[in-house]
Parts: C-alpha cells; sequence; structure tokens
C-alpha cells in the first residue's frame, strides 16, 4: 500500500489527515497516512524538502515562502488541498482586556480600535505592546498586522510583533512575555482555561474566509506519484464531511485529544469544532460565527486568489519582492487542476474558476462551479476591502505603508 | 582516523534541550580542536543569549521547539551587519539531509566558506547518532531488566497459586506464550495484572 508520511504541528487543523487515518477513510482508498508531529514550523517544513515526510500540515504563507527561496534555496512546493479556513483567535493577557474594556467578540472594528489605542499609549509610554505570532509566514501574522493597521495601528513601529510556537502562548502570557498572541486553537483555549488570557478576537471576523493550512507537497511528489495523491485528496475530502457532522463531534474531539496528536483535553478541542469559544475562564460559551471552516462551501479548494492575496501581504509589509512575477510564483504553489482531477466524478463540488474577487461577497450567493451546487457565505474583510487579483497594483497601492 | 578540525577561532553555539545530548557533541567538537563553544539549554531568552554570543555556527537539534523563534531572529538579523543564514545557503545538499535525517540543523553566518562548516557539520552528526544508538541501548537494557523482574514475579505466583517448582512454572509460562502466539513477558505481566485484580498480595 502507498504510504504517505505526513508532517504537522498540534493544531485543531491537523484533523483532516488524522480523521482520514483513524478512520480508515486512507486505507478505504488505498493509501496509508504515517502522521509525524514535530514541535515547530521549521522542522516541518525541513522533513518535507529533504524528504524524511511526503506531505505537510503547513502554514500557506510558509509554502509559499519556500517555494520562492526567500530565506533560503528555493524548494518548489505545491497544494493541491487546503486543510481549513479561519481558526485562529487573539488572545490578550486578563491585564490588557480590563485596559482595553470588553467588546463583542464579533465586532472587530471596535476590539481594533481598542487595541490600537492602547498600542499607541503603550508606545507612547516606551512600553511597546509585544504579540506574539507563530511564525513569520503565518496567517496569523498578516492576519493581526491588516487589522492593527487598518484599525490606525502601525505593526512595525507601534508594537512589537514575536515569535512563539502554538504549545507556548498560554505559559508566554503568564510570565509576561508576551501581552498578547494571535494563534491557533485549542492553544487560546488552553491559555483561557489556566486563566492567563482572554480571547478578544477571532481571525474570522478580521477576514471571514481567510486562508491557513495547507497539505503541500514537494512538486516532484506531484508529478511522479499523481494517481496516490489523488486517492489521498479522496480520502481528506471524505473525513471533511465527517468532521462537519455535529453527531461525530465529540468523538473527533476525543481523537485529536490523543497524546500522538494534540494532547490536550478534548474538552478544549471541542470548542474550535463547535464555533462556540470560551472568551473568559469561567464564562459560558460564546458563539463565534464561522471560527473554523473545515469544509463546507468547497473550503478544501484551493483559490489562487487567496494565495496571490497572501502575497500582496508579503510584499506589503517587506517579507517578499514586489515583482509582477512573484504573484505568479505565489498562484503556482496552489494546486486547483489537482484538486479538480483528483475528486472528479466523486460528487464533490468543484468550482470552474480558480480565482475570484476575495472579500466580494456579503450575503450567501451561488458560485460557478462544474459539479455540485456551490453556495459562498460571506467572505468580507473587517474593514470592507476587495482583493481583485487582476488589479493588484491598485490593492497595494491603497494598503500602507506605500 | 580523527581529522582535526583546524577552526580554533570559530564560535559554535549547540541549542539543545538535552544536556547530556549537548555534553556529548561538545566533546567531540573539543576533541576535534575546537575551543570556543557555549551550550544553550533553556528556551527562555534563547534569542537575546545568542545575540550576545554572536556564534559563527549554530547547531540545534530538529525537535527543538525553539526553531521558529531562533529562525525569525535571524531573518531579522539580515538587515544587520552579522547576518546568519540557514546553513544551506552554501553546502551542498546531500550533507544537509544526513544532518536532517540525524535530527540535527545548522546555521551559519553568511558568507562562511563550505570547506569550514563541513567537518563541523559531519562530526556533529555522528556525535548526534552515537547519542541516539546510546540511549537505544539504555533503553533496550531497562526493558530487558523489567521483563525479566515481570517474568520472575509471575513464577513466583504460579509456584505459590500452583505448589508447583520452578522449572514447571517457567515451562507453563512459556506453554501458554507458545499456544496463544505472545511474549512470556506478556502473558507474565497480564497474570500479575490478573492476580492483582483477583485480590493476590
Amino acid at each position: 500500500m502507498s504510504v504517505f508520511r505526513i508532517g504537522f504541528l498540534p493544531l485543531v487543523d491537523c484533523v483532516l489527515p488524522v480523521v482520514a487515518h483513524e478512520l480508515g477513510l486512507a486505507a478505504a482508498e488505498g493509501v496509508t497516512i504515517e502522521p509525524i508531529r514535530d514541535p515547530s514550523w521549521a522542522t516541518v517544513r525541513d522533513r518535507l524538502i529533504y524528504g524524511q515526510t511526503d506531505a505537510a500540515h503547513l502554514l500557506a504563507p510558509l509554502a509559499i515562502a519556500t517555494s520562492m527561496g526567500l530565506d533560503r534555496p528555493a524548494v518548489p512546493l505545491g497544494a493541491p488541498f487546503m486543510l481549513g479556513l479561519n481558526g485562529n483567535a487573539v488572545t490578550v493577557t486578563p491585564r490588557v482586556a480590563a485596559l482595553m474594556g470588553r467588546q463583542a467578540i464579533e465586532d472587530a472594528t471596535a476590539v481594533g480600535q481598542r487595541l490600537a489605542a492602547l498600542a499607541r499609549n503603550r508606545k507612547a509610554a516606551g512600553r511597546r505592546l509585544r504579540l506574539a505570532v507563530v511564525h513569520r509566514y503565518s496567517s496569523h501574522n498578516y492576519m493581526l498586522r491588516y487589522w492593527l493597521a487598518a484599525s490606525g495601528c502601525d505593526p512595525d513601529r507601534d508594537v512589537e510583533i514575536v515569535v512563539v510556537p502554538p504549545p507556548f502562548v498560554a505559559e508566554a502570557l503568564e510570565s509576561g512575555e508576551i501581552d498578547g498572541s494571535c494563534v491557533g486553537e485549542p492553544w487560546n483555549s488552553v491559555a483561557v482555561e489556566r486563566g492567563v488570557g482572554v480571547i478578544v478576537a477571532a481571525t474570522a471576523r478580521i477576514w471571514s474566509r481567510g486562508v491557513e493550512k495547507l497539505l503541500a507537497f514537494r512538486r516532484t511528489t506531484l508529478e511522479e506519484r499523481a494517481d496516490e495523491v489523488g486517492a489521498l485528496i479522496r480520502a481528506l475530502h471524505e473525513a471533511g464531511r465527517i468532521v462537519i457532522d455535529p453527531a461525530r463531534r465529540g468523538e473527533i474531539a476525543a481523537l485529536l485529544a490523543r497524546p500522538a496528536y494534540i494532547d490536550q483535553p478534548a474538552a478544549l478541542i471541542e470548542r474550535a469544532l463547535a464555533n462556540r469559544m470560551t472568551l473568559v475562564h469561567g464564562e459560558a460559551p460564546t458563539p463565534v460565527r464561522d471560527f473554523l471552516v473545515l469544509h463546507r462551501e468547497a473550503a478544501n479548494f484551493p483559490w489562487r486568489s487567496q494565495a496571490m492575496w497572501l502575497y500582496s501581504q508579503m510584499v506589503r509589509w517587506g517579507h517578499a519582492p514586489a515583482a509582477e512575477d512573484g504573484f505568479d510564483q505565489a498562484a503556482q504553489v496552489f494546486r486547483p487542476d489537482i484538486y479538480r482531477a483528483a475528486l472528479a466524478g466523486t460528487g464533490a463540488i468543484l468550482p470552474s474558476a480558480s480565482a475570484k474577487v476575495e472579500g466580494a461577497i456579503a450575503e450567501p450567493r451561488g458560485v460557478g462551479s462544474v459539479s455540485g451546487r456551490l453556495i459562498m457565505g460571506p467572505d468580507r474583510f473587517f474593514d470592507g476591502r476587495l482583493f481583485d487579483p487582476d488589479d493588484l497594483a491598485g490593492y497595494l497601492a491603497g494598503s500602507s505603508p506605500d | 582516523m580523527r581529522r582535526r578540525i583546524r577552526e580554533a577561532a570559530l564560535k559554535i553555539a549547540i541549542v539543545d534541550e538535552s544536556p547530556a545530548r549537548a555534553a556529548v557533541i561538545e566533546e567531540g567538537l573539543r576533541e576535534a580542536g575546537l575551543t570556543d563553544i557555549a551550550v544553550l539549554v533553556e528556551r527562555n531568552g534563547l534569542v537575546a543569549r545568542l545575540a550576545a554570543l554572536a556564534p559563527d555556527v549554530v547547531l540545534i537539534n530538529l525537535e527543538n521547539p525553539g526553531r521558529d523563534v531562533l529562525e525569525e531572529s535571524f531573518a531579522l538579523s539580515r538587515a544587520l551587519a552579522r547576518p546568519i543564514a540557514m546553513f544551506v545557503d552554501q553546502s551542498d545538499e546531500r550533507s544537509i539531509a544526513e544532518a536532517v535525517d540525524a535530527g540535527i540543523s545548522a546555521y551559519v553566518v553568511d558568507g562562511m566558506r563550505k570547506d569550514r562548516i563541513k567537518p563541523i557539520l559531519e562530526l556533529a552528526v555522528r556525535r548526534f547518532k552515537a547519542f541516539s544508538r546510546l540511549q537505544g541501548e539504555l533503553a533496550e537494557a531497562r526493558s530487558a531488566l523489567a521483563e525479566r523482574k515481570s517474568v520472575d514475579r509471575a513464577k513466583a505466583l504460579l509456584m505459590k497459586r500452583r505448589n508447583i517448582d520452578e522449572p514447571a512454572a517457567y515451562a507453563l509460562l512459556r506453554k501458554q506464550a507458545m499456544d496463544s502466539g505472545r511474549r512470556i513477558a506478556d502473558i507474565a505481566d497480564a497474570l500479575i495484572t490478573a492476580d492483582a485484580l483477583l485480590g493476590g498480595n
């Protein structure tokens, strides 16, 4: 049987490969998954590019940076399957939360303004807020920066953005090493449960359909093992259908809670799966709309415009060159062609376009598909901006800093 | 054959949460003639201490959770006077792949020649592998000891309960193992557990 060793970090959005493996969906497609857990994205990336793994649960911007050789010699990667949208939150220390005052988590504009005002005060006092992200090339970093900048706070000058690995976020909040963090689940909930953090925002309110983790392969693997990759994609798609079934939620959370996967209590893991977050220790859970979108609305489809939006943010913050071909290279990392080929004839929803204007859907609406009926939910950015992949110069010109 | 590395001036930092493994690597580097070596075990304050040390080479174990933090500081340092690059920038992919296989990652100051780095990395890889082997042997020895204790306890139980001698007790265990296709130590464990559940003493 064909084996795929898949590297992952202990996060709720590693759920699709885990379910495909544990519930026998991969075996039913004739492939075997060997999950390999690591504590850092650097090591997940290195195992993938040096062939210790065949695929990896990876931050979408890191896959782009690796393919383009931004920090090291380029290794071309390809991502034919997204492992989910959204799923991250901004958690601050109880002290910072008290200074910000209580805002509704659904109102990212109001929360952003409070945080930005506090950040400017702290900067004026010579003690900049220190906020953690999980990696330079992470959607966490770009979503946090987008939100702060649009709220009137310069993320490079008014605050200090540092890197803290997800499992250490609670500890870093507790020790005062950081004032806040943007991280995936269950690590926000772990901080809340320990009473060292308060969740003030969900990235789903910054961009309602934000690009997040993907399943990355070396491009050579996609060419040499095309049929097996197709089988793996079908198993993961089937896993998606199972994880969004509310009746299976408890079982899935218990699976992820095992020491080999996330190694945290199932009750904490279930919060993201249920889109019900406990924001403050001891409070009743609050529903957070679309907190984590794992499968519905063709969430696993790799829209090239998502890769291009990420690249626009990498350019905006000086992480990548503003060259036109940079956008092309970023877009080439996402492989909708392989997604369609793998799922053709299975009844899966297959969008007919490979790119779209991001942020244009305010109310659920039908979108063209070659198979299945696709209704897309709202994908707005909180500030109402649109990202049109056909007008990159216009978008960049309208983003600060220039 | 031990080749001496004529690089006494090179400053090397070993980042590893296992002090024992770091010591094994450090010893190897010292035997090869390198003298300026620092070992960093703690996660907290890692970046600040590395910045103060300003090493030419950083060796870090692949499973160290500090790697992303470290790479971020290297990315930031590119703009500074003493940039640290990923080792792979100047080296051949094969020796890097070998290092990753062994469980090590390395970073060097930008611009350092590949032939200066290669012997250091090869030495670290050998030491790292030797340490893994030692650990494996130790774990094996420990579990062999634990298994022998289980078998002895199970034999004692059988001798008491069935009033038989030691060879007969061992023969019973062995027969049960063969009949059920399991290891004698597993049968012994099962017997001890069952005895505890059934109120044996």
